[in-house]
């Protein structure tokens, strides 16, 4: 076999007992990626709009901070699409000839349509910030200075207007905003849902909970990652305020605030529940009708997954975090420990469901076995590989320092007046 | 320009009459033909496999893969051969030294898969680009040149018969060998069985001999619960057979 007729799935994919001839895991770690990282964009989104929509002042400044890193997530939601492709220059294609009995058709639309709404968002929010900078930048010298000046024309896109009705306005604006935001944060990856929830071929994937499922759990996620990011950013930044300027700075400059923290986790722990309800509903119902496919789903389920599913998604991932949140006397520590489980577990629902969807075959007498590439030796390998899932993660973080050279998303107290 | 729009259309469809004329004037089609060529209702393409026939020889898998240029050794197939019933597939009664009770064996048989041509197939209802799409005679192609290669209608397939080509990485699967039924050949397979097992049809021509099996005799289909609505009529198919 030359290296150009290789198989996809061939790489990663061990059969056992009778499994079709062409049956692979052809949805691999990346398929896992884009649910994970669009149920982080949803998330983050849905936190931020708790503040704008709903008025849960306290949660001010986790919300402008979760609106921005939303943005930043973004990209990063059609990246592992688009990185799965066999044929990744044809990506424009869904948008160009959509077939719109397909469900992924109407990715390209509903993501743009969500693009649009958190940038108009984050720029009402901060247009009076960029005009504030065009002012203060203006009679500077430096070649840096020229380019932030001119940068932040740009984002003011002409709009000088600053005064109190025009403020309004904007307040105005972003709040509708984020009002419409929510449905279709909700709809983006509802329908990631519907994805795998309407393949009637596959035993595990099709049910109608399925986008429920995925939109609650998004959420967990999303609002875990965000609190995960602020704490660890306010804990540096005020570790380093110590480090440089003593102990007088470092009680102005406190860490993360526990009033914050703590009204964030009561919403996660909400929407914990209700995602854990509904997995459960979902897996006593598949139990209870035992249909055709309820024997080979059982052997998946309670014997070849049994660790992934009972043991790490089901009782690391979101077992123990309930319990360290839910005990009294909680640390900033162990809220950390608790929201890294948390994010592992909704990681490890989204493999249990993309992979463990794949583990047996349409004749339901055999299985496959996905293992996934940690040493790339091919662009597939690395694509749809280890470092591939990395590249994934990273990416996020990177666009959020970027952005938030220009959008200070993480001032505080006074600073916070935008 | 002095042409007025009237004056311009008149040319137009006189000229076009004018060139179209003579050509069909001495184009005799056949009643069938005629009507193919407005619309293709006369053509439904099935299959039908007789499993009490084949031997499990395998020859329709290589006609299919020197036929539609998929990689020999590649491990994806447009149609394969299971072997069925049995002791665990085994056909000679004494296994690993032990010798079975011959009735264990009896049910011994072998199943040729292939794409159904469903009526309603999943595969092209996922396909967010239409690069895999239905003709009007009932069999499923995909758009080599527009295909993205996402997978979704290798999901959607309830029968697995479909998987990415190893060199054009695209979504592939069997077509009934479009290319030769459409000229009135027969698919490679059919071509290559010996024993008649595997035969082509027409469902929409009632004297089609094959047509007249499918309609008169027991037949099965694959998979039925999933609404698919196949068009490869199996006789001889066992409840193992998934
Ligand atoms: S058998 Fe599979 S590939 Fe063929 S038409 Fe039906 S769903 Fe599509
Ligand atoms: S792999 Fe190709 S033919 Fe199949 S659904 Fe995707 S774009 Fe359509």
């Amino acid at each position: 076999m030359t290296s150009e007729a290789v198989v996809h799935g061939v790489e990663w994919t061990v059969k056992e007992l009778f499994v079709y001839p062409n049956e692979f895991i052809y949805w691999s770690i990346q398929i896992v990626m884009y649910p994970y990282m669009t149920g982080l964009v949803a998330g983050a989104f849905v936190l931020s709009s708790l503040y704008h929509v709903f008025g849960q002042k306290d949660l001010k400044e986790i919300a402008q901070f979760s609106l921005v890193f939303s943005l930043a997530l973004l990209p990063v939601a059609a990246l592992p699409l688009l990185l799965h492709l066999q044929q990744p220059l044809r990506a424009m294609e869904p948008l160009l000839t959509p077939h719109f009995t397909s469900a992924i058709s109407a990715f390209g639309i509903v993501f743009t349509a969500y693009a649009l709404i958190v940038i108009s968002e984050i720029w009402f929010v901060y247009r009076r910030y960029f005009v504030d900078q065009v002012h203060e930048l203006k009679g500077k010298e430096g070649f840096a200075n020229m380019l932030r000046l001119n940068v932040y024309r740009a984002l003011t896109m002409g709009s000088f207007d600053i005064s109190e009705e025009a403020l309004r306005v904007d307040h105005k604006a972003a709040k509708i905003l984020a009002g419409v935001g929510i449905p279709v944060a909700c709809f983006l990856h509802g329908y990631a849902g519907f994805i795998f929830g309407s393949v009637k071929a596959n035993a595990l994937w099709m049910s109608p909970l399925m986008p429920v499922i995925f939109i609650m759990s998004a959420v967990v996620s999303g609002i875990a990652l965000c609190m995960l990011t602020y704490i660890v950013i306010m804990e540096w930044k005020a570790f380093r305020k110590r480090r440089t300027e003593g102990v007088t700075a470092a009680i102005e400059i406190k860490g993360a605030e526990t009033d914050i923290i703590n009204t964030a986790t009561k919403y996660l722990l909400g929407f914990l529940v209700a995602a854990i309800s509904l997995e459960i509903l979902d897996l006593i119902f598949r139990g209870y009708t035992a249909m055709k496919s309820w024997d080979i789903l059982r052997s998946v389920m309670y014997g070849k997954d049994f660790i992934n599913i009972f043991v790490l998604q089901y009782t690391l991932g979101n077992l123990v975090p309930f319990v360290l949140l839910l005990l009294p006397g909680r640390t900033l520590k162990r809220t950390v420990v608790a929201l890294l489980l948390v994010l592992f577990g909704v990681f490890m629902m989204r493999w249990n469901v993309v992979i463990g969807g794949q583990a047996f075959s349409l004749s339901f007498s055999g299985y496959m076995h996905y293992h996934i590439p940690i040493i790339p030796h091919s662009v597939e390998t690395f694509k749809e590989g280890l470092f591939g899932a990395l590249t994934v993660i990273v990416t996020p973080f990177v666009l959020f320092w970027m952005i938030n050279k220009f959008v200070p998303s993480l001032e505080r107290g006074e600073e916070a007046k935008y | 320009m002095s042409c007025s729009r009237r004056d311009f259309l008149k040319q137009a469809c006189g000229g076009t009459l004018a060139s179209v004329l003579p050509v069909s004037a001495f184009t005799f089609l056949s009643p069938e033909e005629a009507r193919a060529a407005v619309e293709n209702a006369n053509v439904r393409w099935a299959f039908l496999v007789d499993t009490r026939k084949c031997v499990g020889c395998g020859l329709c898998v290589k006609a299919c893969k020197n036929e539609n240029e998929i990689p020999y050794d590649a491990p994806v197939t447009r149609t394969w051969v299971e072997r069925m019933g049995g002791r665990d597939g085994f056909i000679d009664n004494v296994i690993n030294g032990e010798e079975i009770d011959p009735d264990n064996i009896a049910k011994a048989f072998f199943v040729p898969k292939l794409c159904n041509q469903c009526d309603n197939p999943p595969c092209v209802q996922v396909c967010p680009v239409g690069a895999t799409y239905q003709t009007d005679d009932g069999v499923v192609l995909v758009d080599r040149d527009w295909c993205i290669g996402c997978g979704y209608c290798i999901m959607a397939c309830p029968y697995g018969v479909r998987f990415f080509h190893p060199v054009h990485k695209v979504a592939d699967k069997c077509n009934f060998c479009y290319h030769r039924i459409t000229k009135g050949m027969n698919p490679a397979c059919v071509e290559s069985c010996a024993f008649d097992a595997r035969r082509i049809a027409n469902l929409r021509d009632p004297d089609d001999p094959v047509t007249k099996i499918i309609t008169t005799e027991r037949v099965a289909v694959l998979k039925d619960e999933y609404g698919t609505k196949p068009h490869v009529f199996y006789i001889g198919l066992d409840e193992n057979v998934r």
